[in-house]
């Protein structure tokens, strides 16, 4: 027997937040990532930490980057609904070049939408969270161990770069219970640069730090985003993550992240039993994107099928890092509705009588 | 091996303790597993349902169409999911909710009054119990004795009636021709 | 030579950015006073607003955050929450306090943060042009309320420490002015009593400054200290609102 509890996706990543070292929380209750933050109610003021309900979305990621400011681990959890609002302060923590890490259990829209799983902000996620040029480190974790393993990366990377990370989860991941080992997720750790930016307090030993995002001169401005972009550069080098499964001699390499990856994965083992050649693309990080995998399955593949819990947000992701050498086919279920598997081999054998 | 176990009824009858005292035995022998509730508003007070995968392999979907094993709590659950049970599966009904029978013949189809059985045993609340417990004679996926260490060393030590009555059920169920 | 009159310590070398006869070049001159009689310049972390004083991050030698539009409560609840023993403060104007950042503010209070706001209250948003604040009085003409504030149409104004009294969560809250050498006495001591109730943990304190824009009331500053005392302090009296000691 290993060292294995059962906990849902929420909780896990609760808990492995505060093993990476994050001992302060600042949400707002919205369904289905709520667990999340009563699980760091209950644990946070026994490791002498705080979790704090705040009044808004607003509120709450901009306490996160009062107490990033500080120099400390900080987070923040929504669902897709909140993070639209928290989309001011992300921007405002980019601009101020602040660590932290932002989870968002995604659910159905837009608008209220629905509370069922989606995958429907994929594109605000890697594109476009907030105002201004700007990126976030993005994971989308699989599984509920990786809720956990990915939390000490996206932490990482984040104090690395300093930029904010984001955990781009969904209902399914946040709701399910599956068996979690946290001293696996634990093993790698990296050496992270000192937070000598920090705002708190110069105690009259250092010259005054600032945190800010504004620069009234655009030429300071744009040497600042191109600052930036330059870390950007060094976090696609670097961070890209990804899973390759039954690549190599497939036909049809199927692309898909998260809960719908699972979903792919027991469809490509019925495909393969039938004698079709699927694999599989999953991206961990959907930013920076795997596009030097893409590029090469490209090469080997004949058709690309993105699978998806949204209306094709991640197709141009793959014709680019592809170049387009192969078509891409897409097939979702939006709202809060999942596909299944068997719903994902018919496609694939759709695809597969084209391509004989 | 995977069995996919469909456990389904109103909010508040133990059907998400009931799925996870299944996962939590699955998870220590080792095996893959995975929990997924219902949630949001349905449960409060409406249909709640869990969907318990447990598999030697590692487990793709954790979504369930078409379970190996349903377990019925009240009629809604029943006449939403008995067509779902896969051929040759098994389907569990709380028969005191749930008047009708299945009248599928390439499925195996038991019946047990748990919530009279609760009722009349003082154990209000562990119909959901007694269910595990035909569940577990009926299937032997797990050893009997391993399953109440598990379920007993979930509940806090000071809980001993809780003890007591869970053990009580279980065995109820276990013993129910 | 003595030096009569000199910089203090907590204010940085750099001139002002603001406009002839702003009543901010004053607060800021008191805000940092009562830092260095402190002696907690080291230990201080001040939140920007966004408005005219948006640069404030420039002027005073603690470390400074500048916050977005309204969240400056929220950023220092952060800051607050993590360095408990730091002293933080917020400096801000009526559109960024009682219109964007309202609710930030009166959560804030009711929480019982133990922080400090200065509040500067004039009537207008000078950085954007002379727009109506939630502060803007009947009838005062703003380039949004050109026929003059209509309470019918346009809403009435907030009286921002008296509505912040109702709430537990306060330890202190003064309106002052710095139109006269005796108010600015007066702003003086509410400023320091402001940070003195920090470090002595006793929660909330806000310490409302009323204030002229000459510039976008279009007068004179002379003239426009004298419209704040015939038209703003009748609306908005001068006066200790709550103060936790007092009792």
């Amino acid at each position: 027997m290993s060292n294995k509890v059962l906990m849902k996706g929420n909780e896990a990543l609760a808990e492995a937040a505060i093993r990476n070292g994050c001992i302060y929380f600042f949400g707002y209750p919205i369904t289905p990532q709520t667990e999340l933050a009563e699980y760091m109610a209950k644990r946070l003021p026994k490791v002498n930490g705080v979790c704090l309900q705040a009044e808004s979305e607003v509120a709450a990621i901009n306490m996160v980057l009062g107490a990033a400011s500080s120099g400390v681990r900080a987070m923040t959890s929504s669902s897709s609904p909140g993070i639209s609002l928290k989309s001011e302060g992300i921007s405002y923590m980019v601009g101020s070049d602040l660590p932290c890490l932002i989870c968002n259990v995604q659910r159905g829209g837009p608008g209220l939408g629905g509370i069922q799983p989606a995958q429907q902000d994929y594109l605000q996620a890697t594109k476009a969270n907030g105002h201004g040029d700007l990126h976030l480190f993005v994971v989308a974790p699989a599984s509920v161990q990786e809720m956990v393993s990915l939390v000490g990366r996206a932490f990482d990377v984040a104090d690395t770069y300093r930029v904010p990370a984001m955990i781009l989860a969904d209902g399914a991941l946040g709701q399910m219970m599956e068996p979690v080992d946290f001293d696996a997720a634990l093993s790698e750790r990296r050496e992270l640069p000192e937070k000598t930016w920090a705002t708190n307090g110069h105690g009259g030993k250092r010259k005054k730090n600032i945190v800010n995002s504004l620069f009234i001169n655009p030429d300071e401005l744009e040497k600042s985003v191109l600052e930036r972009y330059q870390r950007y550069a060094k976090i696609e080098e670097n961070e890209v993550l990804y899973e390759e499964t039954m690549v190599e001699d497939a036909d049809i390499v199927i692309v898909a992240y998260g809960i719908t990856s699972r979903i792919c994965k027991s469809a490509i083992e019925m495909a393969r039993a039938e004698g079709i050649k699927v694999g599989l693309v999953r991206p961990i990080t959907l930013w920076p994107y795997p596009k030097a995998a893409l590029a090469k399955a490209a090469e080997t593949a004949k058709h690309f099928l993105v699978v998806e819990l949204n209306m094709g947000q991640m197709v141009d992701d793959v014709k680019v890092a592809t170049n387009c050498r192969r078509p891409v086919s897409f097939f979702g279920r939006t709202g809060g509705m999942l596909p299944t598997a068997e719903d994902v081999l018919a496609e694939i054998r759709k695809i597969n009588g084209g391509i004989r | 091996m995977t069995t996919e176990i469909l456990l389904a009824g109103f909010g508040g009858q133990g059907i998400l303790f009931a799925g996870k005292q299944l996962a939590k035995t699955a998870m220590h022998e080792d095996k893959c597993v995975s929990w997924l509730p219902s949630y949001g508003p349905e449960m409060r007070g409406g249909s709640a349902n869990c969907s318990v995968i447990i598999s030697d392999k590692e487990i793709g979907s954790p979504i369930i169409n078409r379970p190996d094993v349903l377990i019925a709590f009240n009629l809604p659950s029943f006449d939403k999911f008995e067509s779902k049970i896969k051929s040759g599966g098994i389907l569990i009904a709380n028969s005191t909710l749930i008047s009708t029978k299945s009248t599928r013949d390439d499925i195996n189809a038991y019946y047990i009054p748990a919530t009279q059985m609760a009722s009349e045993n003082g154990l209000e609340g562990g119909a959901n119990v007694i269910i595990l417990g035909y569940f577990l004679k009926l299937t032997k996926l797990f050893d009997y004795d391993k399953f109440v260490d598990l379920m007993v060393a979930g509940i806090p030590a000071t809980k001993t009636k809780l003890i007591e009555n869970n053990k009580k059920a279980l065995k109820l169920g276990y013993d129910y021709n | 030579m003595a030096v009569v009159f000199d910089k203090p310590h907590a204010l940085s070398p750099v001139p002002f950015h603001y406009c002839p006869g702003c009543t901010h070049g004053i607060v800021h001159r008191l805000v940092a006073e009562a830092i260095d009689s402190l002696g907690i310049e080291g230990d201080t972390i001040g939140i920007a607003p966004v408005g005219c004083s948006v640069f404030a991050y420039n002027y005073f030698e603690c470390d400074m955050i500048e916050a977005a539009h309204g969240r400056a409560p929220a950023v220092a609840t952060g800051v607050k929450r993590t360095n408990p023993d730091k002293i933080v403060f917020t400096y801000q104007g009526d559109g960024d306090l009682a219109a964007i950042g309202t609710a930030e503010t009166v959560h804030a209070v009711t929480r019982g943060e133990n922080i400090t706001i200065i509040f500067i209250n004039n009537a207008i948003y000078g950085m954007t042009g002379g727009q109506m604040a939630p502060t803007t009085l009947p009838g005062q003409v703003t380039t949004t309320s050109p026929y003059g504030r209509n309470p019918i149409v346009q809403g009435n104004p907030i009286r921002v420490c008296e509505m912040l009294s109702t709430l537990d969560g306060l330890a202190f809250a003064q309106r002052v002015a710095v139109d006269t050498p005796a108010h600015v006495n007066q702003a003086k001591k509410a400023i320091e009593k402001a940070f003195k109730n920090q470090i002595e943990k006793k929660g909330l304190s806000i310490v409302e400054v009323l204030s002229t824009c000459p510039t976008n009331w279009g007068m004179t500053p002379g003239d426009a200290l004298q419209w704040m005392r015939d038209n703003m302090m009748p609306y908005y009296p001068l006066g200790v609102y709550k103060d936790v000691d007092a009792k």
